[in-house]
């Protein structure tokens, strides 16, 4: 026993006094935890990777992605033509260098490997702020109605009712559409111009952050609500109260801190689905603007010849799946570590 | 549970109502309308067109006409004439009545056909893929979640959660490509483009064609849609399956002696579904939206094409009518879900 315990202080290294041997704290915790698994830092590294890519994209990618070189449509490198057999009587390599292209060229000779460079840039950032906009309007909306409760939570809540009910890509298309052409029209007010400046300058994807932003908050509400109304009987907020702390003090300070981990985990399992939805919007034609590329109108275009050019849709879609693979793993292993008992659930 | 259901019902009208006032208000809240070309009409086309449409008339009056037309049967003791004004989902006859019942209205953007046609010839292609792919889901991804729990921490459940991680992150516009690309170009097994059953449908949904004829079209789509669902159906089955295996009663069960299935199948998975019961509404629902993009890839003649087309020819009446039809599925999947939860936990009540 004697032995054991000698040998536990040598292990905390504390200079053999066990009293200062300091607990873990919680986040040290979980990032060892974390570090310990090793799908959620592979994910973790290819995020890291898919993000610098995307910051030096105008370094890295060898062409411009939307520069048409019409001589060179459908170009396709002699290794591909090995790869898929199925090409070599009709695909033919640019004249001058037949390595040009490494992934080939797109339908009206854009270089491929450079429009999936760029077109990391939609989805990456919307993997940003589509949680981002959510959180904070769930995580406020859901606080608000769970905090003062009776009446205006009963409100508040109808309101998510009616929204759920709502087809939610449905409903995202026709946001979308309705910002789209409301902005369009001749003279759409200075706010509005500013808005559709932005957009623009965005390649069109302010309107996909707005129509995703505005259906995706409900879910966040839900659980938010649920959340504070689990706390909001606890002690401690009772005794901030009666030290005479404000709502807001009470909401922000002490409510917040102490329900926001499970929402932000949460929040990061759902970032494959955001990537998912901006997919399906620029493939069904209402997404980015042309010739920004984003991977989900890429594999549109592809699509249409993948009997003949198969390599247009499956690039693009490999790094797909590769960033969503990439953000599962990370989000799974994040709650395994910060929440074991929630380990397995979706 | 009657009074239960009565009252479900009534909130879920009142539901459809809110949901139909704002797709009403937001579609006609765009500027343009259905008739702006890029070539512009003259102006009294227009003007007769609106007539025909009474989309000269206010927005209220508008709105009212076509809640009326969708939700009061008109009867009549002559024969309805067969044009497109008078069209009805429902055309029925009760003793020298002529009852014709929902009218979803016509389309402006395909002048000889109606909102109704388009439920009756494609949407029924739509729900028989989103269910097949729901069948798929259940099918693939309960028994890999059961599975998965029942040898914990076996390589068995390595291998199932892994397989689901990437399942997950493989969505349909992935996976249909490839899936198009290797069986229909490279192996050439399934025909790429196409659906198996074509209109009329047996009872308005049912395919009147059978066996390889209809599957092989079917294989591809439904697998494509519904392999993503599979795996998050498989990683809740799992936790749940979990969680409840830990309970008392199943030690209790263990120890009167009991058969091991007998203690899986009865006392474990019946109790452990309730939460995957609870995705699966939302699910089903978001599987029938889902063939939208599907459909796109594999050419399938469903309803997806339509709406979206639908929203940029500002075509009101198929935006308002596909809008509703999926509203209503949305809402009559939650009450399935919450009916069923009753059916598994004898202790919920429904107040």
């Amino acid at each position: 026993m004697a032995v054991d315990l000698s040998e536990a202080v040598k292990k905390s290294g504390n200079g053999g006094n066990p009293l200062s041997q300091k607990s873990e704290s919680l986040t040290r915790d979980a990032i060892r935890r974390l570090l310990k698994n090793r799908a959620a830092v592979i994910g973790g590294i290819i995020i890291i990777l898919l993000y610098l890519m995307m910051i030096f994209a105008d370094k890295i990618a060898p062409y411009d992605y939307a520069t048409q070189v019409l001589s060179e449509q459908n170009a396709v490198p002699p290794w591909l033509t090995k790869v898929f057999p199925v090409m070599e009587s009709y695909a033919k390599p640019p004249v001058d260098n037949p390595n040009k292209y490494i992934l080939g060229a797109d339908y009206v000779g854009r270089d491929l490997l450079s429009r999936i460079i760029y077109g990391s840039r939609v989805s990456l950032i919307i993997a940003i702020i589509g949680p981002l906009i959510s959180l904070i309007i769930g995580v406020l909306y859901g606080c608000i109605a769970g905090f003062f409760g009776g009446r205006v939570d009963n409100f508040m809540m109808r309101i998510v009712d009616i929204l759920y009910a709502f087809p939610g890509l449905l409903f995202t298309i026709l946001l979308m559409t309705f910002f789209r052409t409301a902005l369009s029209k001749p003279d759409p007010g200075t706010f509005g111009e500013a808005l559709s400046f932005l957009d623009n300058s965005l390649g069109g994807m302010l309107f996909i952050i707005i129509g995703i932003g505005l259906t995706a908050w409900e879910t966040m509400a839900r659980l938010t609500r649920g959340q504070v109304l689990s706390i909001k009987e606890k002690e401690f907020i009772e005794a901030a109260r009666s030290i005479g702390s404000t709502d807001r003090r009470i909401m922000f300070k002490h409510i917040l801190p102490n329900i926001i981990g499970p929402l932000v985990i949460s929040e990061t399992l759902a970032i494959p689905g955001y990537i998912n939805t901006e997919a399906f919007l620029s493939f069904i034609g209402l997404g980015v603007n042309p010739p920004t590329p984003s991977w989900g109108s890429m594999i549109s275009d592809g699509s249409k010849v993948v009997r003949t050019y198969p390599n247009q849709t499956i690039f693009p879609a490999l790094m797909l799946a590769l960033t969503m693979f990439a953000f599962n793993f990370l989000g799974d292993g994040l709650r395994d570590a910060l929440d074991p008992q929630m380990r397995g659930k979706s | 549970m009657g009074r239960y259901i009565i009252r479900r019902l009534l909130y879920m009208f009142l539901v459809i109502l809110v949901v139909s006032v704002i797709t009403f208000g937001l579609m006609h809240s765009v500027p343009g309308g259905p008739f702006d070309k890029e070539k512009p009409l003259p102006k009294e086309i227009i003007a007769n067109l609106e007539k025909r449409y009474h989309l000269d008339q206010p927005l209220p009056v508008q709105y009212l006409q076509y809640l009326k037309d969708l939700a009061i049967p008109r009867i009549s003791t002559t024969k309805f004439p067969n044009s497109i004004d008078a069209d009805a989902l429902f055309k029925f006859k009760i003793g020298k009545y002529y009852v014709r019942w929902v009218n979803f209205g016509p389309s402006y953007s395909s002048r000889s056909r109606t909102v109704n046609d388009m439920l009756r010839d494609q949407l029924p292609i739509s729900i028989q893929l989103g269910f097949l792919a729901f069948c798929v889901a259940v099918v693939i991804g309960m028994p890999l979640g059961i599975l998965a729990a029942l040898k914990q921490n076996s390589w068995v459940d390595y291998t199932s959660m892994t397989m689901a991680i990437f399942g997950v992150s493989v969505p349909v516009i992935v996976l249909g490509p490839i899936l198009v690309w290797i069986f229909g170009v490279s192996l050439k097994v399934l025909p790429v483009t196409g659906w198996g059953s074509k209109p009329p449908f047996a009872f308005g949904i049912f395919s009147t064609t059978h066996g390889w004829k209809y599957w092989q079209y079917a294989i591809m789509p439904m697998f494509a849609l519904g392999l993503s669902s599979s795996a998050s159906i498989a990683r809740l089955t799992r936790a749940s399956l979990l969680q409840v295996i830990r309970e008392d009663y199943i030690r209790t069960a263990r120890e009167k002696g009991l058969r091991e299935r007998n203690i899986v199948i009865k006392h474990a998975l019946k109790n452990s579904l309730i939460p995957v019961i609870t995705i699966m509404g939302p699910m089903f629902a978001g599987l029938l939206t889902g063939t939208f993009v599907t459909e796109t890839i594999f050419g399938i003649p469903g309803m997806g094409r339509y709406f979206v087309n639908s929203i940029t020819n500002r075509d009101y009446p198929v935006i308002m009518g596909t809008v509703l039809i999926y509203a209503i599925f949305l809402v009559l999947c939650n009450l399935i879900v919450d009916l069923v939860y009753g059916f598994l936990d004898p202790r919920i009540r429904f107040e």
